[in-house]
């Protein structure tokens, strides 16, 4: 049996029911903090494909987040209301942005490629706020959200969290089987030996660069169901720290896992919500935890749960 | 744009460099020596700022302030290299990230809980205070000629120590051999301690000559570490020079870019649209230097000699 595939089973399965079992215990209002979390997993997934299968190092991935958020609203701002419209804008938008920064970047490999998306993710994030027209700094209030198919099932409560709900299905899913492919083989066959890679005959760059538009692209619609959320969007959801936060949900869940990247996104988000509800300064624990899970705990909270399999490492 | 407004800008472009140049230095040592990436380096200039405002409240005297700073900077840096850095270089990068990362909110927030979110502030020493005529129209604070000062001062020291010292030598061979450094009997861990405590010194000098110019508030510092990753990309890991030079030269290009790029602009575009992406084109134009550099001059500039 499948360890990896019960946990991840049990995981869903558990969201699932939360839009039942929450009224029942009067504990609607968490809702959000799930869809929150679940929006986290979604970009944290993607983010894992290039750093826990492809080794590639990138402080830049919020920039994405930015790119299919704001594409997104200003669709939404143009008239733009069906939602998988926007949603072949926005894939469209950061697939094409990805796949310039990505072939520039992946010129460089290691500590280089995390400074240079660092860099492409800053200039991003400085474009944002330089949109004046859609609020600049300060971001913008979206006073319409997008529909499906004309229906605004998918604005709010629970007909967008299903809607978000199935993303994370098909992402979680999807970027497994990507990841279990003869693709993400040599994806990390590339990381741990790109020389070798190449000279088996596989055209490496290619490999990485089609990774890093993925990525890119499900941190875009990530983004995309983020404006769909809040109703709002600014530059701060590109800044580098926000791509640090991806960093740490994986590497807390654990790199190139199967449920790495979705344990550490509902550990940060849950964390912060419990932390922050009997201490206003939760930093000051949350702080000195991650140096914690760092030094004692290798491998990540996946591993915590399957100790004994190490599948795809 | 008059000539004395140019010469100001370059006056303040040259002291920003300067500042960057102090917290580049122990960044690049550590990371180009130990090959540790340690993010919560910008936090040691927070520290810096937060300290010499502690004690100048409790000394009232700036200079006893200044120098009891540093004292409590190095202690607090070599405090950090014991519980947690020692144990982290031998880890993956990621690691090193992530516990730093940890770091950084940590301290962030005993900042905020100590001092209050607000930003606070600390006059320039009486010494320094007023300012100086250079030119018939411009004159020009003392306080900031004087941080002037101070970083180049450390800079040729920090340079003749590199260059001339044994213990230089032993940096520079440890950041190219480590193995065989330690072959030799060095005490390798010794030494990394030894550049640890000094980065993390300079960065808090960085923050003490900072705190009288700029907000002192919680965060203060993770904007310009990453600036500071910018520095030492550009300059080369783990050259001192380098660091220098690309610092005085991110921090002409930051300055300068913040006034001239909206006027030039202006010449090609209609002043509303100029003044819209100005900004935000000269808040970039240090990463786009920097992308560039890593596409054709993956070295840096200025790479520190002999690393392969």
């Amino acid at each position: 049996m499948d360890r990896g595939l019960v946990i991840g089973g049990v995981i869903f399965a558990f969201l699932l029911a939360m839009p039942v079992l929450l009224p029942i215990v009067g504990a609607e209002y968490l809702t959000g903090l799930l869809i929150k979390a679940m929006l986290l997993a979604i970009a944290a997934i993607s983010l894992d494909l290039i750093i826990g299968h492809g080794g590639m190092v990138s402080l830049g991935h919020a920039a994405f987040i930015g790119v299919g958020a704001y594409t997104t609203a200003i669709g939404l701002q143009s008239g733009i209301e069906e939602i998988f419209v926007l949603l072949a804008i926005t894939l469209g938008a950061t697939g094409a942005i990805a796949l310039v920064t990505g072939i520039l970047a992946l010129r460089t490999s290691g500590v280089y490629f995390l400074m240079i998306t660092l860099a492409f993710g800053q200039m991003i994030y400085f474009t944002l706020t330089s949109l004046a027209a859609y609020g600049g700094d300060d971001g913008l209030t979206l006073w319409s959200l997008a529909t499906l198919f004309g229906s605004d099932i998918v604005q709010d409560g629970r007909g967008l969290f299903f809607f978000v709900f199935a993303a994370l299905l098909l992402t979680w899913i999807g970027v497994w089987r990507v990841s279990q492919s003869r693709f993400g083989r040599v994806l990390r066959a590339a990381r741990d030996n790109p020389q070798r890679a190449e000279v088996m005959g596989y055209p490496v760059a290619r490999y990485q660069l089609i990774a890093y538009v993925i990525a890119a692209c499900i941190a875009g619609v990530s983004g995309l169901l983020l404006v769909q959320y809040a109703e709002f969007v600014s530059p701060s959801i590109a800044a580098w720290q926000r791509s640090g936060d991806l960093i740490v949900a994986i590497v807390l869940g654990g790199l190139g896992s199967r449920n790495g990247a979705l344990l550490g996104a509902f550990f940060i988000v849950i964390m912060e919500e419990f932390l922050s509800s009997f201490l206003h300064e939760w930093r000051l624990i949350y702080g000195p935890l991650l140096v914690l899970l760092v030094l004692f705990a290798k491998g990540g909270l996946n591993d915590l749960l399957q100790p004994t399999s190490r599948e795809a490492s | 744009m008059s000539l004395t407004l140019f010469l100001i800008l370059c006056l303040n472009g040259l002291q920003y460099g300067l500042l960057l140049f102090l917290i580049a230095a122990g960044l690049t040592l550590v990371f180009g020596v130990m090959g540790f990436i340690n993010l919560a380096h910008g936090v040691q200039y927070m520290v810096g700022a937060y300290l010499v405002f502690a004690f100048t409240g409790l000394t009232g005297s700036f200079w006893l302030a200044l120098v009891l700073s540093l004292i409590a900077a190095l202690m607090i840096g070599l405090l950090m290299e014991y519980a947690v850095f020692r144990h982290l270089y031998a880890r993956p990068h990621l690691d090193q990230v992530l516990a730093t990362f940890g770091i950084i909110i940590f301290l962030n927030e005993l900042a905020k809980v100590l001092f209050g979110p607000a930003t606070l502030s600390i006059d320039t020493p009486e010494l320094l205070s007023g300012s100086i005529q250079i030119t018939e129209q411009l004159r020009y604070p003392v306080y900031r000629l004087a941080t002037i000062g101070a970083g180049l001062v450390v800079a040729v020291g920090l340079f003749i120590t590199i260059s001339y010292t044994r213990t230089g030598m032993l940096i520079r061979a440890g950041s190219t051999t480590p193995e065989m450094v330690s072959a030799l009997g060095v005490n390798i861990t010794q030494l990394f301690r030894i550049v640890f405590g000094v980065g993390a010194m300079l960065a808090g000098f960085a923050g003490v000559i900072a705190a009288p110019l700029f907000a002192i508030e919680p965060g203060m510092g993770d904007n310009l570490l990453i600036v500071a990753f910018v520095v030492i990309i550009i300059g080369g890991v783990g050259s001192i020079g380098g660091a220098f030079l690309a610092a005085i030269l991110v921090g002409l290009i930051d300055t300068l870019g913040r006034s001239l790029v909206t006027e030039l602009l202006g010449l090609a575009v209609d002043a509303s649209m100029a003044n819209q992406i100005g900004p935000a084109l000269a808040s970039m134009l240090i990463y786009i230097l920097m992308a560039a550099i890593l596409v054709f001059r993956p070295k840096g500039l200025w790479p520190a000699k002999g690393v392969a």
